[in-house]
């Protein structure tokens, strides 16, 4: 390495050091950076003029974002990867057996590794700044935090403190982090330097900070003994169980070395730790999970097309349609990117109706002390309304969110560009309708473009962006970059029918139709396929979006595509008896009070079926999940999406793709293109040629060739 | 550009105001701050303005909230705005949004601003109730107790009676009379009969409702959003009265003098909550940014009499001089619009006017109504009547327009307005 990601002086006798990775935006801790690490304690040890030493980040806003992950890919074998834990837990030890006192000052993320080694110093200050933020996020790699993490946090803070972070792969807010005893201290970061120098100095004349743990009587009683850890651990493996529907190793994992370690010590706890690390490290779910961190890491900094012009700020919204899916992304863009937002309804109490549904965004976070009280004030002025378009003439953005209606929303296009300037861009949050054939009368065509949210929308963390071939790209640019600060991971796909999620998700959906008319039940149905990894199954999906919605994107497709994307008859029978989901209060399910009861055994006489388990399970999970990867495969080889990872990322993202199997294009690659097209054959022999090999896998297999090479 | 005497000219280039609507009834959740700060957005909205580009902010209220003492900087901070917009509140009674319009004028006309917002709100179902003095002064010591002895020793000190809160009155401080009681003087003083009173009131809720009904009076209204979304819009003032007669008015007893009375609840303003907001630009600085002027500001003045003598009839001094200002005669004017705190002083000040010798022309004054029948939210009425002379002004094509305002404390403020 040219020059060093540490260095340090001393002042007073006590050794700062400054950790700034040259050349990057945010330290991690890679090979390189633990040598230095350990060359620099060395010396420090040595020089007999540092009695203590007190550690900080040269970087704006980041203390450590964690370990090289780059790095960490490269690794083949468990052995390895063993190997790599155990040498980050020495480093530690030499800092937490280091004979001289230990200060960190924490300001800015302090993630993983980061935060593995702040536990290893003696005496921890972090700023309240916002951005002050320490966390374990190891597990949602599906690894555990390898470098002592497991042993030390539990040390600190009691078992179920620790487990309830490590277990989930938290980020916690420094306040909470000083409430959870994390830090030993919080103070404003203007005086974090001087705070920590001080606690060094004064180490370094004997004192040593005494910790009480926090928790009381309760606390005692199960993080105090071995009677209710043991308690403790069992009701953590159960949580974990029912979270992950045992797809996922990593929590378990996690939970053995805490548990190892607080029974058998730490020593022995360390080395479970790095054996599990390294068994973890291996695991498919593991490099799925790493993976889809890469691609949503590279997805923030892709515009999505070549040489993108840089785009332009959004500071003012304006909504067209105050309903739900309008009130999400006003809300959302208040909430997120702080936006003066502006809606618009043909009738004021709509209008008053989605500022409330709005505001509900911003009151949630207040709620969940996201924002402070006085944040939550600014940002609910942020939204405003009317039943004229007013405030539009200043929006550099409009997003219209009204009824899934080419004519309503060409009416809408045409009234949005009589009331903003040339250079405004105009969104559309279709599901389903070309942006081309939206724009087909505009007066500005390269300004208009998709942005397809998903419901709702201040949760669903997916946006794609549709531009029509007529789009100019610096508009392109524009609804990417807004949707970023809006929060979402954004993905640009094509402008055919359905774009990529929907297009995807329909014979998916379609096919559970087709299975409930054969006599799978519906609860069953959605067990499997949540068992599969899904969040929810298909019906309940069904039930949130509105079968309603479903069935006017199913016409689309089918429009579009033919008989394949023809919605499943049972659909259009509940539609017509007025099923149309949560919001109707009843659909496959009921709901009372707004909450979801079981199945409505109404569905059943409606469609004149006996759930009488119809295929076995193998056979419906096959057939639901094939016909997905078949569309997927055909949408592909139209260029829908332009590289599989983004693919692969909105499934994820867009409606619950199991992850760890990495999206439904990495799972084809799993199962091979000639295994897949052999078995489609075999669906459509006995079901249909909606289950016919696309043209495109059919060429795949052929080649034996994979999404991924 | 300034004029051969160095001035600039002011132009009021937009105003709105949120529905005025009685104390008590569709607008007591929202606190003053909410109502004055919706009305400034609503104005930035409609004037399709940047925030950045207003240089200060004044806004004019009577009763502040105590949480709340400097209202426009709490306008000025609203998100739309830069945070580097000096703001203050001002209060000249019922005259106080008349007067932020006014020395909103001052520092255009003297180039120490190029874009101001001017308002006023009030919110009487917001006042401050006070503790008594009593209560007060125990408290005080209280919370200057160094032990718990001392602060029980003082906590012990309170009486039943120290408890009953103190709500402000609508009374002058220097004399005692409340509003009413003077209007009921001047009344008796000028002899307007109880026949005249309750006519103008019942013009004032006809040519209110025909304005709200033909949409020149709802056209600077702005909707407010309850707080609860099924509660229904406001877009509209609730206080004018369709349904009502001189017979059923002929009804009501008199609420000051109840034996020889002609004051009345029908016949005086109601108590109202309510804000408005007027931008103003200095002439060369809207040119450049593209807008066109409702109207400029020719003059204006205030005046005061003694409040022992008749406390509501100042116009009658602030309005010869503001004309002269102008350098107009009364018969220039085209449209006016007197603030009506009670049909009896409308009526005294109209007498007034007749009385130098001018004549009096009801067909161009208040022609949407006024206060008695919209309401009078005090601190926000002198936009609304300036928002409301310059629009119509505009409607008829008239050159120059009159408000005038009587306020507590015997004082009164007039104001001139040109087209061109």
């Amino acid at each position: 390495m040219a020059t060093s990601a540490l260095t340090w002086e001393t002042r007073d006798g006590i050794a700062v050091v400054t950790i700034d990775l040259p050349g990057e935006p945010v330290n991690k801790i890679s090979q390189a950076v633990k040598e230095e690490f350990i060359a620099t304690f060395e010396a420090l040890g040595r020089d007999p003029n540092v009695t203590a030493v007190a550690v900080f980040s040269g970087k704006r806003d980041n203390f450590i974002a964690g370990a090289d992950i780059e790095e960490f890919v490269q690794i083949k074998t468990a052995t390895e990867a063993e190997r790599l834990s155990a040498g980050g837990q020495e480093m530690l030890e030499r800092v937490a057996r280091f004979p001289k006192p230990v200060a960190v000052g924490i300001h800015g993320a302090c993630l993983g590794g980061g935060l593995e080694f702040a536990l290893a110093c003696h005496y921890r200050v972090a700023s309240d700044h916002a951005k002050t933020q320490l966390g374990l996020p190891e597990v949602q790699l599906g690894l555990l935090p390898g470098a002592g993490g497991c042993q030390r946090l539990p040390r600190l803070i009691g078992a179920r403190a620790a487990l309830d972070i490590i277990l989930a792969g938290k980020t916690e807010r420094a306040q909470k982090a000083f409430r959870l005893g994390i830090v030993d201290e919080l103070v404003p970061f203007p005086i974090l330097r001087d705070v920590t120098l001080a606690a060094a100095r004064k180490m370094a004349g004997g004192w040593r900070p005494q910790r009480t743990r926090r928790g009381g009587m309760v606390g005692w009683l199960l993080d105090g003994n071995p009677l209710g850890r043991r308690l403790v651990f069992r009701m953590a493996r159960r949580q974990v169980l029912a979270t992950t529907g045992g797809n996922y190793p990593a929590p378990l994992a996690a939970l053995e070395a805490v548990e190892y370690g607080l029974r058998r010590g730490l020593r022995a706890g360390l080395k479970r730790e790095a054996q599990l690390f390294g068994q973890l490290a291996v695991t498919d779910v593991s490099r799925k999970l790493v993976q889809i961190f890469f691609a949503t890491t590279q997805l923030k900094k892709d515009f999505g097309i070549p040489n993108p012009p840089s785009p332009h700020e959004v500071k003012r919204l304006g909504i067209v349609g105050a309903g739900f899916m309008g009130a999400g992304i006003a809300g959302t863009a208040v909430a997120q990117a702080g936006t003066d937002v502006r809606m618009k309804d043909a009738d004021l109490q709509r209008v008053a109706k989605g500022l409330a549904a709005a505001r509900q965004i911003l009151d949630d976070r207040l709620r969940r002390r996201r924002i402070p009280r006085y944040e939550h004030a600014r940002l609910v002025a942020l939204l405003s309304g009317d039943d004229h378009y007013t405030g539009f003439g200043r929006a550099e953005l409009v997003i219209e969110a009204v009824f899934e209606d080419l004519a309503v929303k060409q009416g809408v296009l045409a009234e949005v560009e009589a009331a903003t300037p040339a250079d405004t861009v105009f969104a559309s949050n279709t599901s389903t309708i070309p942006i081309g054939k939206i724009a087909a009368h505009a007066r500005r065509p390269e300004q208009v473009i998709g942005m397809h949210f998903f419901s709702p929308v201040a949760r669903m963390p997916l946006l794609e962006v549709i531009p029509s071939d007529r789009t100019a790209p610096q508009v392109v640019s524009t609804a990417v970059a807004f949707g970023r600060r809006m929060g979402k991971t954004v993905i640009v796909a094509r402008d055919r029918p359905g774009f990529w999620v929907n297009r995807i998700l329909a014979p998916y959906m379609n096919e559970a139709g087709y299975l409930l008319a054969e006599g799978v039940a519906v609860d069953e149905l959605d067990q499997l396929m949540v068992s599969w990894g899904f969040p929810v199954g298909p019906f309940t999906l069904l039930d949130e979006v509105g079968l309603d919605v479903a069935d006017k994107a199913s016409g689309v497709l089918h429009a579009a595509f033919g008989e394949r994307m023809a919605a499943a008859p049972a659909f259009a029978t509940l539609v017509k008896d007025g099923r149309l989901g949560r919001k109707a209060g009843r659909g496959l399910y009921r709901y009372t009070g707004g909450k979801k009861g079981g199945v409505d055994p109404a569905v059943y006489e409606l469609l004149e079926v006996h759930p009488n388990g119809g295929p076995h399970a193998a056979e419906i999970i096959q057939r639901l999940v094939l016909v997905m990867l078949n569309e997927a495969a055909r949408a592909i080889g139209e260029e829908v999406v332009r590289v599989p990872r983004d693919g692969d990322v909105a499934a994820i993202f867009g409606f619950g793709f199991p992850p760890f199997r990495g999206g439904p294009l990495r799972h084809a690659d799993d199962l091979g293109a000639p295994r897949l097209v052999g078995e489609l054959v075999r669906l459509a022999q006995r079901f249909g040629p909606r289950f016919a090999p696309s043209e495109y896998l059919q060429q795949m297999a052929s080649r034996n060739a994979k999404f991924y090479p | 550009m300034p004029g051969i005497d160095g001035r600039r000219r002011v132009a009021v280039v937009a105003g709105c105001r949120t529905p005025f609507c009685r104390a008590g009834s569709v607008l007591k959740s929202a606190r003053a701050v909410d109502l004055a700060r919706h009305a400034a957005r609503e104005l930035l909205e409609r004037a399709e303005l940047n925030g950045g580009d207003v240089e200060e902010v004044v806004f004019g209220q009577v009763v502040p909230s105590a949480l709340v003492p400097n209202v426009a900087r709490e306008v000025s901070l609203l998100p739309q705005f830069p945070k580097e917009i000096p703001a203050y509140s001002l209060n000249r009674a019922c005259a106080s949004s008349a007067q932020a319009i006014a020395v909103a004028h001052d520092a255009l006309a003297l180039g120490q601003a190029a874009v101001v917002i001017a308002g006023g709100v009030e919110s009487l179902s917001d006042i401050p109730i006070l503790a008594s003095r009593r209560l007060a002064d125990i408290l005080v010591e209280a919370g200057r107790a160094k032990s718990l002895g001392a602060r029980l020793a003082a906590f012990s000190k309170i009486r039943p009676r120290d408890l009953i809160p103190v709500s402000p009155a609508i009374a002058e401080p220097s004399t005692g009379e409340t509003m009413g009681q003077s209007a009921e003087k001047m009344a008796k003083e000028n002899h307007i009969s109880r026949e005249a009173q309750d006519r103008w009131t019942l013009r004032s809720h006809e040519l209110a409702a025909r304005g709200t009904d033909d949409g020149r009076l709802t056209a600077e209204i702005v909707p407010w959003f309850p707080a609860r979304s099924d509660d229904p819009v406001i877009t509209a003032d609730n206080g004018i009265r369709r349904d009502t007669s001189l017979e059923q008015m002929a009804k009501l007893k008199p609420i000051f003098d109840r034996r020889y009375g002609t004051v009345t609840a029908a016949n005086s303003s109601p108590l109202t909550d309510g804000a408005s907001a007027v931008l103003l630009m200095e002439e060369e600085r809207m040119r450049a940014l593209g807008y066109a002027p409702l109207a400029f500001i020719r003059s204006y003045a205030v005046a005061a009499v003694d409040p022992g003598w008749q406390l509501l009839q100042a116009p009658i001094f602030a309005v010869p001089k503001a004309l002269e200002r102008a350098g107009i005669d009364w018969k220039d004017l085209g449209l006016i619009e007197i603030h009506e705190a009670f049909a009896a002083q409308v009526l005294s000040n109209l007498q007034g006017f007749a009385a130098r010798g001018w004549e009096i022309n009801e067909d161009i004054i208040n022609v949407m109504g006024g206060s008695i029948a919209i309401g009078h939210p005090f601190g926000a009425t002198g936009g609304r009547l300036v928002t409301t002379l310059a629009n119509e002004m505009n409607r008829r094509d008239v050159q120059f327009g009159l408000v005038s305002i009587c306020a507590q404390g015997g004082m009164g403020f007039a104001m001139v307005l040109e087209r061109r």
